[in-house]
């Protein structure tokens, strides 16, 4: 199991060929309390960098995007009626969807934990 | 965030943990360590503290004072007692608004008005075009304007002004704590009952500090402000009131008084009588996702339901104490009924939504003591 960062303040967790993505602690942290989840339906193929889903939190909307091109399999239906789950525990149970992977390749261009850190200190 | 204009209480803001964001020209607070949510429920449960300062405070006075300024306001000043406050809008030749603002008479011929921060040297310049040679006007920008406010503010804020227990809603009091000069008004823009005091700049730091030992007590931001006063049906000028709007479409006739419907005599009467009577274009309604979730955003389209375009949202959200989305927006005349079906595009997408009362969440004002 690896898990990756985008710079979008993303996080992924790759097992096999799936991919679990949610929200970085930071992110929700500069969102503030989130209020309404919009997620992918199942089957939806996105390329990276998509605008698959949306999170709106007590001050604005923010899109979230497919971190790899793939095809969503699951979203976190928990959400719909929970969102708070994304502010109380971003990296576990407030998931946002699972997506099987095209090219594993685009892997490479994500950012690991140490270098996500690096980049949140740079943006504050 | 340079070239803002910063409150005087801004390190004070800081040191509670404030996320300054700019608004009308000044850094303002738009949240504290609270979050836009917990301050919105502790004001509607408590008391939240809010520094507005940033919001322009105008004293007009002298022979003609009264008349002149009904000349700019479709409200009935003439009528008004000292320490009455009433809200109204300065109107313009093509009646729409070029601002909303409270008005409080303080004498025969001696106003105090408290205007929006954005606007308030539009205002002041459009004041000074109008008022004649006699009517003086002061802008007191060296005073700060804090607002205490819930259900507990009367109670709570009693302990350090006593005068605060007797004002009742729209009433107003030049008094003196701490043997500084301040004026209370019972007013406010959350919906709740509670107060708005204006203190010279040099002693707002010592209010604001004994106003955070009072129990119950928390600072809000902006954030919690906006979604406080939206749930409320309130309007924000610069969203809800423009230039293009007139108080008619805006559903603002309740501050119209009797008087000046029959008489007229401000800017814009003719256009804003002749909606009163046969009814304006368009109409500012509350709006609701059917699903019940879906925040409605501010440009949000509004079609109806063959699909034409019909308005749009003009403020929208998410209100914490209803736990769900918040609108307010301006559809075509023939649509504004309760209950009237429409269809809002988010994101491209479209969404049954249905006209509803703007007033969310009833406000809380209190008018009289006896109960």
């Amino acid at each position: 199991m690896t898990v990756k960062y985008t710079r979008e303040h993303e996080w992924i967790r790759i097992e096999g060929d799936t991919a679990t993505v949610g929200i970085t602690f930071y992110a929700q942290e500069q969102l503030g309390d989130v209020v309404f989840v919009e997620l992918p339906e199942a089957d939806t193929s996105a390329d990276q960098g998509a605008e698959v889903a949306v999170v709106e939190s007590v001050k604005a909307a923010s899109d979230i995007y497919a971190p790899v091109t793939g095809t969503i399999v699951e979203s976190n239906s928990e959400l719909s009626d929970r969102p708070e789950l994304v502010n109380e525990d971003p990296e576990n149970d407030g998931w946002f969807f699972k997506m099987n992977l095209s090219d594993t390749s685009e892997l490479e261009d994500l950012l690991d934990e140490a270098d996500y850190q690096t980049f949140i200190q740079e943006e504050l | 965030m340079t070239n803002l204009h910063a409150l005087v209480l801004e390190s004070f803001h800081a040191e509670r943990g404030a996320k300054f964001g700019p608004f009308a020209g000044y850094r303002m607070p738009v949240q504290y360590s609270l979050g836009v949510k917990g301050e919105h429920i502790h004001t509607r449960n408590a008391v939240g503290l809010f520094d507005v300062s940033h919001m322009g405070q105008l004293l007009i006075e002298g022979k003609g004072a009264t008349n002149a300024l009904e000349q700019l306001v479709p409200a009935a000043l003439q009528e008004m007692i000292p320490g009455q406050i009433r809200y109204s809008q300065l109107t313009l030749n093509n009646g729409g608004i070029l601002d909303d603002l409270m008005l409080t008479r303080w004498d025969e011929e001696s106003w105090g008005l408290v205007v929006n921060g954005a606007c308030k040297h539009g205002d002041i310049d459009h004041l000074k075009t109008y008022l004649p040679a006699d009517v003086t006007m002061r802008y007191f920008d060296n005073h700060s304007l804090i607002a205490v406010q819930g259900p507990k503010a009367r109670r709570i804020l009693s302990e350090l002004i006593p005068e605060a227990e007797q004002l009742t809603f729209m009433r107003s009091t030049q008094t003196s704590w701490n043997d500084h000069d301040i004026i209370l008004s019972c007013c406010g823009y959350t919906g709740e009952d509670g107060y708005e005091i204006s203190i010279a700049k040099q002693f707002v730091r010592e209010l604001a500090e004994e106003l955070t030992q009072l129990r119950e007590t928390t600072w809000v931001g902006l954030g919690a402000r906006n979604s406080l006063r939206l749930e409320t049906g309130l309007c924000l000028y610069g969203h809800d009131l423009t230039t293009d709007t007139t108080p008619i479409e805006a559903d603002l006739s309740w501050s119209i008084q009797k008087r000046r419907r029959t008489d007229g005599g401000f800017l814009g009467a003719e256009i804003i009588l002749k909606q009163m009577t046969d009814g304006s274009p368009r109409k500012r309604v509350g709006i609701k996702p059917e699903d019940g979730k879906t925040p409605l955003r501010d440009h949000t389209i509004l079609k109806n339901v063959a699909g034409s375009v019909v308005g749009e949202i003009t403020s929208g959200g998410f209100g914490p104490t209803l736990q769900g989305p918040v609108a307010m927006g301006y559809v075509l005349q023939n649509l504004c009924e309760l209950g009237t079906e429409l269809v809002a595009e988010v994101r491209g997408k479209d969404l049954r939504c249905a006209v509803c009362d703007p007033i969310f969440v009833k406000q809380r004002y209190v008018r009289n003591l006896s109960h």
